[in-house]
């Protein structure tokens, strides 16, 4: 997996463009066990992320993440914001401090996992994006050198989303509706989903 | 004005963080700095890191500041941002885990009588104690 800046550019732009997409259905997974507006607000976010597009592309990569990073915690206006925010600010600091892309990408991640993990002072198995980025972590530790990583990272993230349907909620807003949670897809999972995936179809080369 | 710690409101509704404020005002007077903000980037229901920022900064105290939040993204959002500040501020800014206008009031009052930053963040969150 290499990553060149016009792949990083491309790469980044379908990523938007697909949690943009998924706005409605993030938003109605958060009626369901949150307050309804975690599609509003990655889509305001992410609306923000593509209007810097040029701007971010030309940079470095780690000033790049940071940039992205700062951008989601302006503009987001929900927890999400710090927690997306926080995971791209700390993996853009890995890469400021002698790590590199695709060597270290499991490490780099790894950096922005640990960061979310703290911001929401949550781990795997709450019901929360963790529950995606914590699986595809283990995925890219264990696989990142075999072939087809990309499909494994994919696959990862769609499973790994669906396995929070069964779980109830302990953490965030969701942990309110105690039992009531269980059945519904956590809507940071899923937008953690949506832009793992964004990013495989763009390293594949599809649309 | 800035011999005490001041107190920031953040709640996802700006009328909520005003209301706050204002009986803040009422029930303990000017002597101590409040400020307030409430909902999303686009004035939704909300929170805004940016907003968090400008009115920590506006209500700043060389004694410190304290942030009233309501629920758990006010919460989030105003821990990050303190990280935005300065990082001489950041030191000097708590988030309390407290009711947001009982919290408030009684933080304010405390604050009144020249308190330290930890003695009104603990008045505050007695009120979470079990």
């Amino acid at each position: 997996m290499s990553l060149q800046p016009e792949t990083f550019k491309s790469l980044l732009k379908v990523a938007a463009e697909q949690v943009i997409a998924s706005a409605p259905e993030l938003t109605t997974l958060d009626q369901a066990i949150g307050d309804g507006d975690h599609g509003t607000n990655m889509k305001r976010g992410f609306e923000a992320v593509l209007g810097k597009l040029d701007a971010i592309s030309a940079q470095p990569f780690d000033e790049a993440l940071k940039t992205i990073g700062k951008t989601l915690v302006m503009t987001v206006g929900g927890a999400s914001g710090p927690l997306y925010g926080s995971f791209f600010l700390a993996a853009g600091e890995a890469l400021s401090h002698d790590k590199h892309l695709p060597d270290d990408l499991a490490e780099v991640f790894a950096s922005g996992v640990d960061a979310v993990s703290k911001r929401g002072r949550s781990h795997a198995g709450e019901k929360t994006m963790l529950d995606v980025l914590v699986p595809v972590l283990e995925a890219l530790k264990t696989d990142a050198g075999r072939p087809d990583i990309v499909e494994r990272i994919r696959t990862t993230a769609a499973e790994a989303a669906e396995r929070t349907a069964p779980m109830q909620a302990t953490k965030g807003r969701a942990s309110f509706l105690g039992p009531r949670s269980v059945g519904h897809v956590d809507p940071g999972a899923r937008s953690s989903c949506v832009l793992l995936q964004a990013v495989c179809a763009s390293l594949e080369g599809r649309p | 004005m800035n011999d005490t710690v001041s107190i920031v409101i953040v709640s996802h509704s700006k009328d909520i963080a005003k209301g706050t404020a204002d009986m803040v005002r009422q029930m303990v007077g000017s002597e101590v700095k409040v400020a307030f903000c409430g909902g999303n980037p686009e004035g939704g229901l909300g929170t805004s890191v940016a907003l968090i920022v400008d009115a920590i900064n506006d209500a700043w105290s060389p004694k410190g500041v304290a942030i009233l939040v309501d629920l758990g993204g006010a919460e989030t959002n105003s821990e990050m941002a303190v990280e935005m500040l300065d990082p001489e501020r950041r030191d000097l800014v708590v988030v309390c885990n407290a009711p947001i206008v009982e919290g408030a009031v009684m933080a304010a009052t405390e604050a009144a009588g020249g308190s330290s930053l930890a003695e009104v963040r603990a008045v505050a969150e007695e009120l979470s104690a079990d």
